[in-house]
C-alpha cells in the first residue's frame, strides 16, 4: 500500500488546524487559514517568501497563540498549544532551518537535551545512549550515539534533530527548508528517513520552495499566498505552472512608478561582472548592468544575491571573477575602494549593517563623505554636514523634527531613507540596492519607488535585490534570477509585453527544468 | 497625503525635539550631581574638604588617573578596553628616570617615556586591529608582559634620580596651579577637539556603535582602533613620566599597580558605554574626580583603609545603577 493510499484510508486526520488568523498589531500575518494533515502523509507547504508559512508553522508549535476564533485539532480534539513546550506533549516537532544543536555534546546527549532520562535525580547516561542508539537505528542511519554533534556533518546534524523529534514521540514533524544546507547524497538520505518515518505513520509538514523535491515527496501540497489561503491540491493534480500561478497570481497596483527610459541595447555598460565565485555558494556569475537601468536581482532567500553584493562591493572576498566599470578593468578589495570607485551598496540589514542608532541623523547621511568634507588639521565642517542633511531631509522627505536627532528615533521608513541620502551623498555610478523596501510603510515604499525611478533617469545604474515579485516587475527593466549561487537565467519584457512572474518563479524554483 | 503628514507631524515632533534636547542636557551633566552631593557630604562630615589646599591635593591626586582615563575612553568608546595602562605607566616612568640620569640630556626623560608608550600602546593596536585578537586577551597579555619589561628596565630595583631635571611637573605649579592638573585639563580639551570636532572623532564613536556598519560606509576600522590604542599607550606613557617627576623614583614592580582599573572606573562612571559607540571626555572627567574625592573624603572622614576599597567599589556600584536607571526611564517617554 502506498503513502498517499494509506493517508486517504486514514479517516481521522491527525492535525486539523482551523480558520487560524493571527495579527501583530495593524498587521495581518495569516487570515483564515486552514490545513487538514493526515498520519503518514508528507504535506507541503508552498509560497512566496512573507507568504505566511512561518507563522503559521509557529502558531503550530506553540511559539505564536493565534487570534480568537481559530482551532487547532488532535486527533479530533480541541488542543492549546500555547507554548513549545505544550505543543511537543501534543507530539509536535519543529525542524528549523539553523539546527539547534549543541555541538560539543554528543548525539545522545543532544537527542535528550531538556527532557534526559534520570535515575534517583541524576541523569541516567547508559539509559540515555542505549535509548538513542534505538531511535537513530530506526532511522537506519551510521553514526553512533557517543559521537560528539560537531563531528558530524551538516545532513547528519539534521538527522539528530530528526531523532530528537522522535525521542519526544512526535507524530507531526514539520521541517522547515531542511534540504538548504544539505549535499545531494545526503538529500537523498534524508528522503530515506522520510520514508521511513511516512511508513510508521507519522505526519510531515514540508515547507520548500524547491519544485523538484515537492514533486517528488509531496502527497498534498498547499499554497498560502499573503497571508491567506490559496488552495490544495492532491498529488495527482501537481504541475508546475498551476502550483506558480497560485503562489504568485495577483495583479500589479499602480503602486509603481517606471517613468525612466527603459535602456537599450546601445545604451552604454555601467558594470560589468565577469564570471564572479566565492569559493563558497557563488558559482561564476556574470552579467552587465547598463547606465541608467533598473536590473533587478531575484531568487529565493539563500540562492545567493546578498552574497554577490556584497562581493561586487568588496565587503567579502572573492576567489575568481572580475569587474569593469564604464569599461575600465577595476580591482575592489574593500568597501573604501568600491567607494572611491563610484559603487555604493544599500544593505538589507539596515539595523545591524548600516545604520549608527546613537549618532545624529546628520552625522549618518554625512558618514561617508566625512573625509571629503573636512576642514585642513581633520577637524569636521559641522556647516557642510547641516547643508547635506538638509537637503537629503527635503529631497527624500524624511520626517524628523531635527537633523540632530538620533538614527534610532525615526521609523523604519525613515531609517532607509537616511541610509540611501548617505549613499547617494557618495555620489555613485552604480548603486546596490539590498531589498530596498524591507520593514517599511507602504508610504516611503511608493516614495523610495520614486526616488530609485529619478536616479535611473539621472544615468545612475541600478541593481536591485528584492524577494517580492511585484516590486521586481513594477520598479525593474530586466530581471536576473538567481538560484543555489549561480544566475539561472534573465526575463526580460518583451514588445508590450510586462515582466512575466511566473517565469521567474520557474526560474528560482527550477521549476523549468522538470 | 505627504503634505499632511509632514504638516501634522511638525508639532509632535517639535515636543520630541524639545524633550530631546532636554533629556541631552541632563545626561550631559551626567554624574555632575553625584560629585556635587560627594563633596557635600564630606565637607559635612569634616570641614577641612572644602579648603584650596584640599581640593588642590583632591585635583592634583586625580591627575594621574584622569590622563590614563582620557586614554582609556578612546578605547572603551570603540567597543574596547585597555588593561595594560598600569604596567606601562611603570615602564614609561622606569624609562623617564633612566634617562633623566644620563648628564645634559636628562629632559629627554619625559618624551622618551611618552614614546616608549605609545610604542607599547601602538602594538595592542596591531594586534588587535589586524590580527584581530579580541582587546581584553591582548591587553591582559601585554599588561603581564610590559609589567616585567618595567622590572627589568631597573634589574628589579627602585631607581631614583633626587636631582630630577623635569620634577617641577610633578611639584611646580603655573599661577598656583598645579602642573599635574594643567597637563591633565589639557589632556582633557585636546581629547574632546579630538571626539568632538575631528572626522577621527567622528569615525571613532561610528566604530563603536557598529563596526560593521562603519566598513560598509567605507571608514578604514583598523586605522581608527590602531589610532586609539596608541592614543591610550601615549597618555599611559605621559602618566608615567608625570609619576616619576612627582616621585623622584620609580619601582616597576609597584608602580601603577591597578591603575586600570581606576581608570576604567571614571570612564564608567562617566557614563560612557562599555559596549561602545555612547559617552563623552567631560562624563570621564567628573568619573575621575568622583574617585579622587571619594579617597580623599574617606581619609579626612577617619575611615580606616579597608572600609575605604569597600565603600569604593559599591560608591562605583550604585552611581552607575542609578545612571542606567534613569537613562532607562528618559528613553521610555
Amino acid at each position: 500500500m502506498t503513502a498517499t493510499a494509506r493517508a486517504e484510508a486514514a479517516r481521522q486526520p491527525v492535525l486539523e488546524m482551523r480558520h487560524i488568523s493571527k495579527t501583530f498589531g495593524a498587521i495581518r500575518a495569516l487570515q483564515d487559514v486552514s490545513l487538514t494533515v493526515h498520519p503518514g502523509e508528507l504535506h507541503a507547504l508552498m509560497g512566496e517568501n512573507g507568504a505566511g508559512k512561518s507563522t503559521l508553522m509557529k502558531v503550530l508549535s506553540g511559539a505564536y497563540r493565534p487570534d480568537a476564533g481559530g482551532e487547532i485539532l488532535i486527533d479530533g480534539v480541541p488542543v492549546v498549544t500555547g507554548n513549545p513546550i505544550k505543543a511537543r506533549a501534543h507530539g509536535i516537532a519543529v525542524i528549523y532551518q539553523e539546527l539547534s544543536l549543541a555541538p560539543n555534546l554528543t548525539v545522545a546527549q543532544n537527542i535528550f537535551l531538556g527532557n534526559e532520562p534520570r535515575r534517583f535525580g541524576v541523569v541516567d547516561r547508559d539509559q540515555c545512549n542505549r535509548r538513542a542508539t534505538e531511535i537513530i537505528t530506526r532511522l537506519g542511519v551510521s553514526f553512533s550515539a557517543r559521537a560528539s554533534v560537531s563531528s558530524l556533518s551538516l545532513g547528519e546534524r539534521q538527522l539528530v534533530e530528526i531523532a530528537r523529534a522522535l525521542s519526544t514521540n512526535a507524530r507531526i514533524i514539520v521541517m522547515d527548508e531542511p534540504t538548504t544546507s544539505l549535499t545531494s547524497r545526503e538529500t537523498d538520505r534524508l528522503f530515506e528517513v522520510i520514508a521511513t518515518l511516512k511508513s510508521q505513520g507519522i505526519a510531515i509538514i514540508y515547507i520548500s520552495h524547491r519544485m523538484e523535491e515537492v514533486y517528488q515527496l509531496a502527497d498534498r501540497v498547499s499554497v498560502l499566498r499573503d497571508s491567506g489561503y490559496v488552495g490544495t491540491l492532491e498529488r495527482a493534480d501537481l504541475n508546475a505552472s498551476r502550483l506558480v500561478s497560485m503562489m504568485v497570481g495577483r495583479d500589479l497596483s499602480a503602486f509603481y512608478k517606471k517613468d525612466h527610459r527603459p535602456p537599450d541595447e546601445k545604451r552604454a555598460v555601467a558594470l560589468s561582472v565577469r564570471g564572479m565565485s566565492d569559493g563558497k555558494l557563488l558559482r561564476d556569475c556574470s552579467f552587465d548592468l547598463h547606465k541608467g537601468e533598473v536590473l533587478a536581482l531575484a531568487g529565493l532567500v539563500g540562492s545567493g544575491r546578498t552574497e554577490l553584493a556584497r562581493l561586487i562591493f568588496g565587503a567579502d572576498r572573492h576567489m575568481a571573477g572580475t569587474l569593469e566599470l564604464d569599461g575600465r578593468p577595476v580591482t575592489i578589495g574593500s568597501p573604501r575602494e568600491a567607494l572611491d570607485a563610484g559603487i555604493a551598496y544599500l544593505t538589507e540589514d539596515r539595523k545591524e549593517l548600516g545604520l549608527f542608532l546613537d549618532m545624529s541623523i546628520s552625522d549618518n547621511i554625512s558618514m561617508g563623505v566625512l573625509a571629503r568634507d573636512a576642514r585642513a588639521g581633520g577637524f569636521r565642517d559641522f556647516m557642510a554636514a547641516e547643508r547635506r542633511a538638509a537637503k537629503s531631509v527635503s529631497d527624500l522627505s524624511i520626517r524628523t523634527g531635527s537633523v540632530q536627532a538620533n538614527a534610532g528615533s525615526l521609523s523604519g521608513g525613515n531609517q532607509q531613507k537616511v541610509l540611501l541620502a548617505r549613499l547617494l551623498e557618495t555620489e555613485p555610478r552604480v548603486l546596490i540596492l539590498d531589498e530596498p523596501t524591507r520593514g517599511v510603510d507602504v508610504g516611503a515604499k511608493s516614495e523610495i519607488y520614486r526616488l530609485i525611478d529619478n536616479l535611473a533617469n539621472r544615468g545612475i545604474a541600478i541593481l536591485m535585490i528584492s524577494s517580492e515579485l511585484p516590486e521586481v516587475i513594477g520598479v525593474a527593466d530586466r530581471v536576473l534570477v538567481m538560484r543555489d549561487g549561480a544566475i539561472a537565467g534573465e526575463v526580460a519584457a518583451s514588445e508590450g509585453e510586462p515582466l512575466s512572474q511566473e517565469k521567474i518563479m520557474e526560474l528560482a524554483t527550477g521549476a523549468a527544468k522538470g | 497625503m505627504t503634505d499632511r503628514a509632514t504638516g501634522t507631524i511638525s508639532a509632535g515632533d517639535q515636543a520630541v525635539a524639545r524633550n530631546r534636547r532636554l533629556r541631552t542636557a541632563f545626561a550631559a551633566l551626567g554624574m555632575l550631581p553625584v560629585l556635587v552631593l560627594l563633596a557635600a557630604g564630606f565637607q559635612f562630615l569634616n570641614p577641612r574638604f572644602l579648603t584650596e589646599t584640599n581640593l588642590l591635593i583632591v585635583t592634583q591626586q586625580s591627575s594621574i588617573n584622569i590622563v590614563l582615563a582620557a586614554g582609556m575612553t578612546f578605547v572603551i568608546l570603540t567597543g574596547g578596553i585597555d588593561l595594560s595602562v598600569g604596567a606601562i605607566l611603570a615602564a614609561s616612568a622606569m624609562v623617564a628616570v633612566i634617562v633623566s640620569l644620563v648628564p645634559d640630556w636628562g629632559m629627554l626623560g619625559v618624551p622618551a617615556a611618552i614614546l616608549v608608550g605609545l610604542g607599547f600602546g601602538l602594538i595592542n593596536g596591531l594586534l588587535v586591529a589586524y590580527i584581530k585578537l579580541p582587546p581584553f586577551i591582548v591587553t591582559l597579555g601585554s599588561l603581564t608582559a610590559v609589567r616585567g619589561v618595567a622590572r627589568l628596565l631597573g634589574q628589579d630595583t627602585t631607581v631614583f634620580n633626587s636631582d630630577l631635571p623635569f620634577d617641577f611637573i610633578g611639584n611646580g605649579s603655573l599661577f598656583g596651579i598645579p602642573w599635574l592638573v594643567i597637563i591633565a585639563l589639557a589632556v582633557v580639551v585636546l581629547s574632546w577637539l579630538v571626539l568632538k570636532r575631528t572626522v577621527l572623532g567622528t569615525w571613532i564613536y561610528a566604530v563603536g556603535g557598529n563596526a560593521e556598519a562603519a566598513r560598509l560606509t567605507g571608514i578604514k576600522v583598523p586605522l581608527v582602533l590602531l589610532f586609539v590604542y596608541g592614543v591610550s599607550g601615549l597618555l599611559a606613557g605621559l602618566g608615567g613620566a608625570m609619576s616619576a617627576a612627582r616621585l623622584y623614583a620609580a619601582n616597576g614592580l609597584q608602580l601603577g599597580q591597578s591603575y586600570e582599573l581606576d581608570a576604567i572606573a571614571a570612564v564608567i562612571l562617566g557614563g560612557t558605554s562599555f559596549v561602545g559607540g555612547v559617552g563623552s571626555i567631560w562624563g570621564t572627567l567628573i568619573g575621575g574626580l568622583i574617585i579622587a574625592v571619594l579617597s580623599n573624603g574617606l581619609i579626612l572622614a577617619g575611615v580606616s583603609d579597608i572600609w575605604q576599597y569597600i565603600i569604593k567599589g559599591l560608591v562605583i556600584i550604585v552611581a552607575v545603577a542609578l545612571d542606567r536607571y534613569r537613562l532607562q526611564a528618559g528613553a521610555r517617554t
